[in-house]
């Protein structure tokens, strides 16, 4: 994999000189390949992973299995499509086994999400039937750590 | 009452207390410290070692090991030498499994200096060689290694060291606190001299498989005539992320290692079992467990290097191990300063070079065996502290 993306995909938030140091690579280069990325859609946006737990009024968070009915030509697409264009739904996923979608809704509250399911997404043609699993913790996104657990490093001793 | 000043040897009443026991005194007590003070990898022992480990116990393999250590062990570190670092040498006499490479430097230098003899001990350097070369009553003599050689050794160092007292060289390269390793040029002219006087060599090559860039590690022992004048130690600690397990050999001449086992076999026993085995399956499945650290090592290594230059500490490129050694002598302050200022300003904690010997004054050691998203706040700090300087 290419180097500068996996660290990117873990952590965005070095200088490009860092990049470059640790690299070994020209920081023209760096700015240059980065540029590339995102201009040719590899790299789609930055966002910080905010642990919503330790936000007051976070919201809830839901996972919807859906199951639908393919369209002629476009397959699983037309609808998926469709799903993503609700605000509120933050992640949309083609599924094998069980069902075929998976989404990951947010909402203010229960009932929002409730609301959302009810009127919104069953109100979809193509809907078969959905399944909502309402979060109850957070503990690991993204590759990022999301409970405060011991660092692997903890307990490492000075024994010079 | 008991005067217990006079039942005590000696010997380890004369080996000074480490100096910074209480710079990390200090550190200790206090909350919230980043830390760039730690000797040993942050990555845990690869799944697949543990698991070896794991399995001999499920098993309940608990019992002592041969004295030498397990023969299938000795047979892969002997195939290990032979892949790494061409060395042959014969498993059934010629390896020795201790408890870390931290026994083998002991039982090897017990074993082959004593009254009257001379050591010679490069510095800066791990701080055991000194109190080891008192406690068998030899006699340290130190070579300083300076920043104007990378800290390489050189036979103009030692040249002037040698007398007719002169028993032992230590080697201690790639190097732990500087970075430094040798090279083969280096090594040759070193082996003529060694060779000249009719010296033996310990060579600690525990880091042998964390060197970076082109140069790869090269042991003395490989240098012509040298094999049958040099012990190698080397261990598991660094190369497999295995400090805990406490696991080292030692290989060398026969006549030496038997010895090397008679001292093991009083003292030690054997080896830790479990880590027995599970550095069986280290040297068997692990060369890509290796390759895997060293990239993310380099990665740290080139980061923290570019950086501490930029923000005006001078750090000599370090090619080996995994720390680096930034001159401070342009703050003004000595080492113990510079940290006890950053550790109550900053809560960042470094070792004083003085640590490593005295010809370590003036430079700082800083472990990249950490996180990058750790080194990153860490830099960050030190770059507040020095502006504010």
């Amino acid at each position: 994999m290419d180097k500068l993306l996996k660290i990117l995909s873990e952590n965005s938030n070095y200088t490009t000189a860092q990049l470059a140091l640790m690299l070994d690579e020209p920081e023209d280069y760096i700015k240059a390949q980065i540029k590339e990325y995102e201009d040719s859609g590899v790299i789609r946006g930055y966002q910080a992973m905010v642990n919503w737990e330790n936000v007051p009024d976070a919201g809830v968070m839901a996972i919807i299995e859906l199951k639908v009915t393919p369209q002629k030509e476009k397959g699983f697409d037309e609808i998926a499509e469709k799903v993503m264009m609700f605000d509120e739904v933050s992640s949309v996923y083609l599924m094998a086994g069980g069902y075929d979608l998976a989404l990951v809704v947010k909402g203010e509250n229960i009932q929002d999400v409730s609301s959302f399911v009810a009127k919104k997404l069953s109100a979809l043609e193509g809907i078969v039937s959905t399944a909502t699993h309402f979060m109850l913790k957070r503990y690991k996104e993204g590759s990022i750590a999301l409970v405060d657990v011991e660092e692997p490093t903890d307990g490492r001793e000075m024994v010079l | 009452m008991i005067d217990y000043n006079s039942k005590i040897n000696d010997s380890i009443k004369n080996v000074k207390p480490s100096g910074i026991r209480k710079f990390f005194d200090i550190v200790n007590e206090m909350d919230n410290v980043i830390s760039l003070s730690i000797g040993e990898p942050d990555f845990k022992t690869p799944w697949h070692i543990r698991k070896a480990g794991i399995d001999s116990l499920e098993r309940g393999k608990t019992w002592y090991t041969p004295n030498r250590g397990f023969m299938e062990l000795c047979n892969e570190i002997s195939n290990y030498m032979k892949r790494k670092c061409d060395l042959t040498y014969d498993p059934k006499s010629e390896v020795v499994v201790t408890v870390g490479g931290s026994e083998a430097i002991d039982i090897a230098i017990r074993c082959l200096v004593g009254k009257g003899d001379e050591v010679l001990i490069p510095q800066p350097s791990f701080v055991c060689y000194e109190p080891l070369t008192i406690m068998a009553q030899a006699t340290p003599v130190i070579i300083e290694t300076k920043i104007e050689n990378n800290f390489r050794l050189t036979v103009d160092d030692i040249k002037d060291k040698i007398t007719d007292k002169t028993k032992l060289l230590i080697l201690p390269f790639p190097n732990n606190p500087t970075g430094a390793i040798m090279e083969k040029e280096d090594l040759e002219a070193i082996s003529k001299l060694v060779i000249e006087h009719d010296l033996m060599v310990l060579s600690d090559e525990i880091y042998c498989e964390l060197t970076y860039g082109d140069k790869k590690h090269v042991s003395i022992a490989n240098i012509e005539g040298m094999k049958e004048r040099t012990v190698v130690i080397n261990g598991f600690s660094k190369s497999f992320a295995m400090t805990g397990w406490r696991l080292g050999f030692a290989c060398g001449p026969k006549e030496v290692m038997e010895m090397m086992v008679k001292l093991h076999q009083f003292c030690i026993m054997s080896a830790p079992t479990t880590a027995q085995y599970a550095a069986i399956e280290a040297l068997r499945n692990g060369d890509d467990d290796i390759a895997m650290m060293r990239e993310q090592y380099d990665m740290r290594r080139r980061l923290v290097v570019g950086s501490l230059n930029k923000m005006g500490l001078t750090c000599f490129e370090p090619k080996g191990a995994f720390y680096c050694f930034p001159c401070i002598k342009s703050t003004g302050l000595t080492s113990e300063e510079f940290c006890t200022k950053l550790l109550h300003s900053k809560h960042v904690a470094l070792v004083p070079g003085s640590a490593f010997g005295e010809c370590g004054e003036g430079f700082v050691r800083l472990s990249y065996s950490y996180s990058l998203k750790h080194l990153k706040k860490a830099l960050t700090l030190i770059e507040e502290f020095l502006k504010e300087l």
